[in-house]
């Protein structure tokens, strides 16, 4: 029997794009696996949580604990750090966004209004993590100021934060992350 | 490599050999007989130190690597054991920790001289842009291998460093994740950079063939800039080249052990004598010294995606300075503009290094060091984009000489020496 060609192709260029394909499939395949391993294992994934005591914390003054690796601030804020929190404009933040995990509909389903800052306005609960680069603000405090807005300020490249977090000044893009947390009484924290 | 090859097997086991193996023949080329320009000068001599400092990094490290242990809970106590209880261990880790700092001084001065003598121009496009992805693992490597002490600075600079991958829109958080194997930076991290800080020098190495293999393909240029015309004009490497690169290797390495012996810790940080604290934040985070430049350009820029950009996109020009420079002329010392416009660059360079090693909020002599920062960084972009382009096509460049041996012997050149 005589072979037919035509131009839709031979028997060959079907077994090569064929080969091809699969090649290119098998390869991603077995790529991902390596570039998976990389990230978090399921140890890590688990998500961890911490219950912080808030008895001994006194009204201006911030504790630090470790959640997930990060540091994690609990501030007792002074009636007048509350005020000058709800008194800013929020849509003359920079990130007018929540950024609070606590909100019934996602972390940024509010604007970053004190109330949606802070569940009981006295305490603040905070990721410690500059939304730049990552390193820790310094607390302000009256007697020794850091940056221009009573909250925080990150000395490595100098993001000012306010008295509920939110980033004023300097390249950090975002407001300082509120984790999810639930009172368990009042003096007590479960966050996570 | 170019040209026939001038080797001659002289025994029946060099022709045994050679048949099969032409190994003999590759390094009689390269490294004995090839011919090189006879009038390079000190500021040619880098190259040779750089694949010195290369083989000394490698050779330290691989012997630190039996000592040390990458674990978050173990790493810095291996070190101070390194430094403390294992023999000559002192010696062979501040070999590795200012061998780092003399390989980037010796590359920055190999670089700054490719500048200056147009080494990158035309036919040697690919030897600068291999160069470039040099620099880049260098840069990498470096920054694994300064983060493996486990110490403050280790900790934070790998913070910062790895969320400037974050800065990318949607996915940059995943990015820093997967880069971290965990939510923040920690045991696994220092795990998977250990690995990849062993890895990089051997890439190097590879790829130190290919700048040597694309230099053996033109030949070196020259302070003058011009083309060899006629073997008058060269030498062979050896014995001439590998006698001046030894003369100046060991005035380098002078250098480098006075450092080593005398000030061991001169381009360190003591926060980084601190162990690791995921919780407190040293008060300035400072990359190493050769990093600087590139760390004022980010901090320079109040937006974090912005910022990013500028810091690589100052990496990335350099690529395309092979079609930024227009002129025909290669050498800065025929391109009288040009010249000072490199200076100027090179003064730039200096003041970003110094704004980067200043806090962020510094004020010198009344002036906000985050200024000459913006203003620094600004020229450091206008000079690839605008002056190198323009200077080429408006400067007169001075009268070239004829050859190479007519401006090394002058006009007895034109006969052959007795």
């Amino acid at each position: 029997m005589a072979a037919t060609i035509s131009d839709a192709g031979t028997r060959r260029d079907f077994l090569y794009v064929a080969s091809g394909a699969v090649g290119a499939v098998g390869v991603a395949t077995a790529a991902w696996p390596f570039i998976d391993q990389m990230n978090p294992t399921t140890a890590a994934l688990a998500l961890a949580s911490t219950e912080v005591d808030l008895s001994t914390v006194q009204p201006g003054q911030q504790v630090i604990v470790k959640w997930r690796g990060h540091p994690l601030f609990v501030r007792r804020r002074t009636p007048a750090e509350i005020e000058a929190a709800k008194a800013v404009d929020v849509n003359s933040l920079p990130d007018p966004l929540a950024f609070n995990h606590n909100l019934a509909g996602g972390e940024d389903s509010g604007p970053a209004t004190d109330a949606n800052r802070a569940t009981k306005p006295e305490w603040l609960i905070l990721i410690g993590v500059c939304t730049h680069l990552g390193c820790t603000p310094t607390v302000s405090t009256p007697q020794i100021p850091e940056g221009d807005y009573g909250g925080w300020l990150c000395h490595c490249h100098g993001s000012m934060y306010d008295t509920a977090g939110r980033i004023r000044k300097g390249p950090a893009p975002r407001n300082l992350e509120v984790p999810p947390y639930t009172f368990l009484s009042d003096t007590r924290i479960k966050v996570g | 490599m170019s040209g026939p090859s001038t080797y001659k097997p002289n025994s029946s086991l060099e022709r045994w050999i050679d048949a099969r193996l032409p190994l003999p023949r590759l390094l009689h080329d390269t490294v004995h007989t090839f011919p090189t320009p006879k009038n390079l000068n000190i500021w040619y001599t880098f190259g040779g130190i750089l694949a010195f400092c290369l083989g000394v990094q490698i050779v330290t490290g691989i012997v630190l690597a039996m000592h040390y242990v990458a674990n978050a809970g173990l790493a810095f106590d291996s070190v101070e054991a390194i430094m403390r209880d294992v023999n000559y261990g002192w010696l062979i880790r501040y070999m590795h920790a200012n061998g780092a700092s003399m390989f980037f001084l010796a590359v920055y001065i190999h670089m700054f001289r490719g500048l200056y003598y147009g080494s990158y121009k035309a036919p040697r496009e690919l030897i600068w842009i291999i160069g470039v992805l040099i620099y880049l693992l260098m840069m990498a490597t470096a920054f694994f291998g300064y983060v493996l002490p486990w110490g403050q600075m280790s900790f934070w600079g790998a913070t910062v460093i790895t969320n400037l991958f974050s800065a990318i829109p949607v996915v940059g958080s995943h990015i820093a994740t997967w880069l971290w194997g965990d939510f923040a930076v920690g045991d696994a991290t220092l795990n998977r950079f250990f690995s990849l800080h062993y890895l990089l020098p051997f890439i190097i190495a590879g790829v130190v063939v290919l700048h040597i293999w694309a230099l053996h393909v033109p030949g070196n240029n020259n302070p003058l800039g011009i083309d060899v015309k006629s073997p008058q004009d060269t030498v062979p490497f050896h014995p001439y080249y590998t006698v001046k690169d030894a003369f100046y290797l060991t005035l380098f390495v002078i250098i480098f052990a006075a450092f080593v012996f005398y000030s061991p810790d001169f381009f360190g940080n003591p926060d980084n004598y601190q162990p690791a604290n995921p919780l407190v934040t040293p008060p300035d985070i400072v990359p190493e010294w050769y990093l600087l430049p590139f760390y004022a350009m980010l901090r320079s820029i109040p937006n974090k995606l912005l910022g990013v950009i500028v810091m690589g996109g100052a990496i990335v020009t350099l690529v395309f300075l092979p079609w930024l420079d227009t002129s025909r002329v290669r050498s800065c010392r025929f391109r009288p503009l040009m010249k000072q416009f490199f200076w100027g660059f090179v003064v730039a360079c200096v003041l970003l290094g110094y704004c980067g090693s200043q806090s962020v909020d510094a004020v010198k002599f009344g002036i906000p060091m985050v200024w000459v920062a913006r203003v620094a960084s600004l020229y450091y972009y206008a000079f690839f984009w605008l002056i190198l382009p323009i200077v080429g096509l408006i400067e007169t460049p001075k009268k070239l000489p004829a050859s190479i041996a007519q401006s090394v012997l002058g006009d007895n050149a034109a006969q052959p020496a007795e």
